[in-house]
């Protein structure tokens, strides 16, 4: 249909967009590479003016002196053991509620739907002040719980949860009522098999606002045992050592690092659960 | 003449899988054909629902009784309702006529809803509203010991945000920040977006996840390897703009330069979520409209103008909040790479807030907090107005 003109149009138009794509491309990933390289060069050279691009010398001291400096095993742990916990918790507690919301009547369905749904829109500094209060009071400043207990059940993931239990059929579930099913088990052998994707992407959603959350943390976390990664570096970054580029570009990778891992390893789950689900 | 984009309203992305089960055909030819599968459905759904109490006293749960049982329809109501409704006697309708009886069912709902009910009104609602009361009362960081020195205020706080210089001018930089910010960062996601669903481009999960890639990963961070990027001598930036003949300046000492720096830092971070969102909406629309525009003689930018960005409209809303609310809150950017300097020419209004928290001036900040939240709800009403498809 098309012609043999608008074919060469085309072409035209598929080389500037290359050009286009490819220059923003670069723009976008770029500090991300300069920062890898930049982390296996010697000090003096991250120093070095004007900069080079591709490292004269490779050395893993920069990372030698971020372990050594700092207690970065201490902080990754904590990061990891506070987003594991939260996403098994928004998993559980989110998934359960939502088929509640989705598919059970009770008394108080609508309230607690309406809560959920006036709270998607509030900003996180603005329980901060009540939060750290409430924190104070039970104890929970400064210990893991307090940063994993605010979290731990979102609006947004029961949002998601029950939008999505909503469209599994109800004759699936009445079938498994007749078969005197009771609902905890209906809920584990069907609603939760067939939520697999909205899982997937909750799961990952959730792990990953988790990791690198930073105002909570920065704000409950007040002694360096329970410093998350983002909270230890942003600290390390302002404090009298903001000029120590070696330590801190180290750092921003051990940061930055796991993460890409797994985006690029599950970048499928990814753009299919931001497209369903508009979390980032 | 290409139909109204009311199917793009419920293929957005913001209105996740049940959506398509309530669309409503755009098309009157749809509308009007046999009885479409979703109101049978939910008749036997509640047919079934109601039939149980027959199958469920003969013990007998086969799949072949259940078909059965399923067969006569609502009739079965009744004899269900006299089996399940006397065992309970509590409530009526549908509730009541399941096996286990309605009481049972609303525990059981109560039971599965529970756990994540008290978690979230202890840590997210009751703070949403405990943050409106503090910020009616003097509260400070030392009066925790001895609740008693607090005193109720009414709307002083409110009243004096106004003449708080650092808020008026935080409140300055938050406004640019979304106003320039916002529109940026959907330009160029949009930009990217079309791009990639021209059909020219290959490699598009290269370009996805490349373009996807900073918002994944930890402001933090970013703002670190940014401030490094940003250094006059020893950055990247400036070598590269020296390339080219260019003195770039101190960029984030500078108070021209400093915010427009956050700003597009900012853009550079978020544009993957936008262009990710705009794809799933491009390809939402439906291909033969393009090619019924294209028989009908509209060029390209017809079609982009009158079609692509009518059946957008949805998409772009949504992208349009979901940035808004994130940019209003800006901190990290701040906190790591200016400290709100130089001469708090980025010192943003969740910065601040942050900030009187710190010096435990409590009350004051949850007034803070709280006109940051009456910011977001109205920008979102304000783009709920500009970009709600209005269908004539």
């Amino acid at each position: 249909m098309l012609s043999d003109q608008l074919r060469g149009r085309d072409r035209v138009a598929r080389a500037a967009l290359y050009v286009l794509l490819i220059g923003g491309l670069v723009f976008v990933v770029g500090p991300f590479v300069w920062m890898l390289l930049s982390s296996f060069k010697p000090e003096a050279e991250i120093r070095a003016n004007p900069p080079t691009w591709w490292p004269h010398e490779l050395t893993l001291a920069n990372y030698g002196t971020l372990f050594d400096r700092l207690d970065f095993p201490t902080y990754f742990t904590n990061s990891a053991v506070v987003a594991v916990v939260t996403t098994v918790g928004n998993l559980l507690f989110c998934s359960a509620a939502g088929y509640a919301l989705a598919k059970l009547p009770f008394a108080g369905k609508r309230v607690l739907f309406g809560i959920v749904l006036g709270t998607l829109m509030v900003p996180s500094i603005v329980t901060i002040v009540p939060l750290f209060v409430l924190s104070s009071n039970l104890g929970l400043v400064n210990t893991l719980a307090g940063l994993i207990l605010p979290y731990l059940a979102q609006a947004i993931g029961v949002f998601l949860m029950r939008q999505f239990i909503l469209s599994i059929p109800d004759d699936l579930l009445e079938a498994a009522r007749i078969d005197a099913a009771s609902e905890w088990r209906i809920f584990w052998r069907i609603v939760l098999p067939l939520c697999r994707p909205a899982l997937a992407a909750l799961g990952i959603l959730t792990f990953l606002a988790s990791w690198n959350n930073f105002l909570w943390p920065l704000v409950a976390a007040t002694e360096e045992e329970t410093y998350t990664l983002p909270v230890a570096l942003a600290l390390y970054a302002i404090g009298q050592n903001r000029t120590e580029y070696d330590i801190l570009i180290a750092g921003a990778v051990v940061v930055v690092l796991p993460v890409i891992i797994v985006f690029v390893l599950l970048q499928r789950h990814f753009v299919r659960g931001i497209a369903t689900t508009g979390l980032k | 003449m290409p139909r109204r984009p009311d199917a793009a309203d419920t293929s957005a992305p913001g209105s996740p899988p049940d959506a398509a089960p309530n669309r409503v055909p755009a098309d009157p030819s749809e509308a009007s054909g046999p009885t479409p599968a979703t109101p049978s459905g939910e008749v036997s759904g509640a047919a079934s629902g109601e039939a149980p109490g027959s199958a469920a006293d003969s013990a007998a749960g086969s799949a072949s009784d259940v078909r059965s049982s399923r067969a006569p329809g609502p009739g079965t109501a009744a004899d269900s309702g006299v089996v399940a409704g006397p065992a309970v006697g509590v409530r009526s309708g549908r509730a009541a006529n399941s096996p286990r009886g309605g009481l049972s069912r609303a525990l059981t709902g109560w039971g599965f809803a529970l756990p994540f009910t008290l978690l979230f009104l202890v840590f997210t609602a009751g703070p949403v509203v405990m943050s409106l009361l503090m910020s009616l009362t003097d509260l400070r960081g030392t009066d925790l010991l001895n609740p008693f020195n607090v005193n109720i205020v009414g709307i002083d706080n409110y009243v004096r945000l106004f003449s708080d210089a650092k808020f008026l001018t935080a409140a300055g930089n938050t406004a640019v920040f979304v106003v320039v910010g916002v529109p940026l960062t959907m330009a160029l996601s949009l930009v990217v977006a079309l791009g990639l669903n021209s059909g020219l481009v290959r490699f598009q999960t290269v370009f996805r996840v490349g373009y996807y890639l900073p918002v994944v990963t930890s402001i933090v961070a970013i703002s670190v390897v940014w401030r490094f990027v940003l250094q006059p001598d020893t950055g990247l930036l400036n070598e590269i703009l020296r390339f080219v003949g260019i003195d770039g300046p101190n960029w984030l000492n500078n108070q021209t330069f400093a915010l427009p720096t956050l700003i597009v830092m900012g853009a550079w971070r978020n544009l993957g979520f936008g262009m990710v969102i705009f794809l799933a909406g491009l390809q939402a629309i439906p291909k033969d409209l393009y090619e019924a525009a294209t028989i009908d003689g509209a060029r390209r930018f017809a079609q982009f103008r009158y079609l692509t960005v009518p059946m957008l409209r949805p998409t772009m809303l949504f992208v349009a909040v979901i940035t808004t609310i994130g940019y209003v809150q800006f901190f990290e950017e701040p906190f790591v790479m200016t400290q709100g300097g130089p001469l708090d020419s980025t010192l943003s209004l969740a910065f601040h807030t942050y900030n009187q928290f710190g010096f435990g001036n409590y009350g004051y900040a949850s007034a803070m907090g709280y006109v940051l939240f009456v910011v977001v709800v109205l920008l979102s009403i304000v783009w709920f107005r500009l970009l709600r498809s209005n269908v004539e």
